[in-house]
């Protein structure tokens, strides 16, 4: 493998766990714009959207007629997994922001913080306790295929993993830039009174906005369990935090700001890691994260300027 | 009543010869010491740091280090780590103090996170995950700690009672007025002449140094240091004893400790949903009681301080 071919492969890997990185970081970009709020427990929903998808894919086998026609048209039990996710996050979403953060609208943002620390551990534990601490096998739902392209090699799961998220990415820009919810979203991030004042019912966007960044955490947690065929509760902590830095990067509260952070980090953790050692993979992303946000806290794309001394 | 609290624990290991009660209360008196150093960062001055474990991180491996490589004694590795640690908490603080609030939190748990990895990865140094073996124990003379709990119980309790009589005085002194004031109106501070950056690295110092005491201690007390010792779970473990126990409040930092030591030890029976039990407390918490168990008292009495002075 040439020098050149090298580095392509890494683009790609790099552009394929990048995307699922931004999916994740949209849920924190658009909680963050509309409500200055950290969601850490975010990372979690991914994480139990990849064991909702675990738990669709298994559901979907052990049925006989639909297991039948899902074997036949591996298509079918995709969309029918990702939506079974996207769905229970959405769900999970909203129960959070509910129980957890809506009482505490007016508090302190110490206690939201902590809180939304509770709600991680929660989560965590609950999904433990209901699939196991150990790491969970994510059976394939397609045919294990690539392509060749001289002796770079482009999976059949990488471009589903692309074509997903530039979708749903393009799908939301349209939500929220095309529609009178977008709009009311917008309007509730810029002044939550005045937005009131207009008429806009702003606990039930906001609500909306975290059942749609849950959503697509959920997707990503899909093509997160898909990509790497094993998944373990752990893994929405380290996975959040990733894509938080991905949304900081990019500058947070900003949706296209959340694409190019995670496309970004995708590249730059890919390349350290081919380049440097897979050890010191996870230090890059933490590195990152502090740079940007002592040097540059409102990212490459955003306009707002983070609360600084 | 605090003298009386004293003696009894003194006395303790005399009155319950039970060696595992001892261990727990041992353990119960590092998480104090260390949730009093975190309570100084965020209760006193009002900076919530989400990597404080590297501190203790970077106590523990000092005295290792040092013990190991140099055959350095426990009474002089104390000073060391906390020196160590204090430096460590204003060099990381130095960049970090220039954001606020959920940024700071952020930038610090990066910190927190990095720390620990350089330490897995640093293999010749520390030895990698598998961590260091063999740290020498403390002794006395011809006295020897050994692996007996009852002479490391007695050490923390002076420890842990020192730092207390210290954080108690600091707090009534110029610089914890000033925290007080940067704590609850940052910009007000600033214009009444504080230096703000100042004194949230003296916070930030001072608890290093503690976190760097509870390291040297506990490494010295198990012999061994694993980078796993030191995670994130930690760091937020301890924060969760500074508020249940009340922001600010140093009894209610030890009091914090100490329930959530103990607390979890008699849910032996219920230990794989002590995690989960725990997470909703702290959502429960936040709603109905967020200035902690001993909070009330301590905003209370700020407020009749005020009064007086005015």
């Amino acid at each position: 493998m040439s020098p050149g071919e090298f580095f392509l492969q890494q683009f790609i890997n790099g552009l394929a766990i990048g995307s699922i990185y931004a999916l994740i970081a949209l849920g924190y970009t658009m909680v963050y714009g509309i409500i200055q709020l950290i969601n850490f427990a975010h990372g979690e929903i991914f994480m139990a959207g990849a064991y909702l998808g675990l738990a669709a894919i298994l559901l979907i086998g052990s049925i006989g007629p639909i297991g039948a026609a899902a074997g036949a048209a591996p298509a079918l039990s995709l969309v029918l997994t990702i939506l079974t996710a996207a769905a229970g996050c959405a769900l999970l979403g909203l129960a959070v922001e509910r129980v957890a953060y809506r009482p505490l609208r007016q508090a302190p943002k110490l206690s939201v913080l902590i809180t939304a620390i509770g709600v991680s551990f929660f989560l965590q534990n609950a999904v433990m306790l209901s699939f196991g601490a150990q790491d969970r096998y994510v059976p394939p739902l397609l045919p294990v295929l690539h392509a060749r392209i001289g002796s770079v090699t482009v999976t059949l799961m990488q471009g589903i993993v692309l074509a997903v998220s530039l979708m749903l990415m393009m799908g939301l820009q349209g939500i929220v830039y095309g529609t009178a919810l977008g709009r009311a979203m917008r309007a509730t991030a810029q002044d939550p009174l005045a937005a009131r004042l207009m008429g806009i019912p702003v606990n039930r966007i906001i609500a909306v906005t975290f059942a749609m960044g849950s959503a697509l955490a959920g997707v990503g947690g899909v093509l997160f369990g898909l990509t790497y065929s094993t998944i373990n509760f752990h893994d929405g902590y380290l996975t959040g935090l990733k894509a938080f830095t991905a949304a900081v990067l990019g500058g947070i509260g900003n949706i296209p700001g959340a694409m190019l952070g995670g496309l970004l980090l995708g590249f730059l953790e890919g390349f350290a890691a081919a380049y440097l050692s897979t050890q010191w993979k996870n230090v890059v992303a933490f590195t990152v994260l502090v740079l940007v946000l002592i040097l540059r806290p409102r990212g490459l794309l955003g306009e707002r300027v983070a609360e600084r001394a | 009543m605090r003298t009386a609290i004293l003696v009894v624990l003194i006395s303790l290991p005399f009155i319950d010869r039970n060696p595992y009660h001892v261990e727990v209360l041992t353990t119960a008196g590092l998480y104090a010491l260390l949730a009093l150093g975190l309570n100084l960062i965020v209760g006193f001055a009002g900076l919530l740091h989400l990597g404080y474990a590297a501190f203790f991180a970077i106590g523990a491996y000092t005295y290792a280090l040092l013990n190991l490589r140099a055959g350095c004694p426990f009474w002089l590795g104390l000073p060391v780590s906390m020196a160590t640690a204090g430096v460590a908490g204003v060099l990381l603080g130095l960049p970090a103090v220039r954001v606020r609030g959920d940024y700071l939190a952020i930038v610090t748990l990066g910190f927190g996170e990095i720390v620990r990895i350089v330490v897995t990865n640093l293999e010749p140094w520390t030895g990698g995950p598998n961590g260091l073996l063999g740290i020498a124990h403390p002794s006395i003379g011809s006295f020897r700690f050994g692996v007996d709990s009852r002479p490391y119980y007695w050490l923390i309790l002076l420890l842990v009672e020192g730092t207390a009589w210290a954080c108690a005085r600091l707090r009534r002194s110029r610089i914890g007025l000033a925290w007080v004031a940067l704590r609850e109106d940052e910009l007000a501070a600033r214009c009444l002449g504080v230096d703000t950056t100042r004194l949230k690295l003296i916070a930030l110092g001072l608890g290093g140094g503690i976190a760097g005491v509870a390291g040297c201690f506990f490494a010295a007390k198990q012999g061994t240091v694993t980078p796993d010792s030191f995670d994130f779970i930690l760091s937020v473990m301890i924060l969760a004893m500074v508020i249940l126990g009340g922001l600010g409040s140093v009894r209610g930092a030890i009091l914090g400790a100490a329930v959530l030591t103990i607390v979890p030890e008699l849910l032996q029976g219920f230990s794989s949903y002590r995690m989960l039990l725990f997470g909703a407390l702290m959502v429960v918490l936040m709603q109905a009681r967020p200035q902690g168990l001993l909070g009330l008292a301590q905003i209370r009495r700020e407020l009749r301080g005020r009064r007086a002075a005015a």
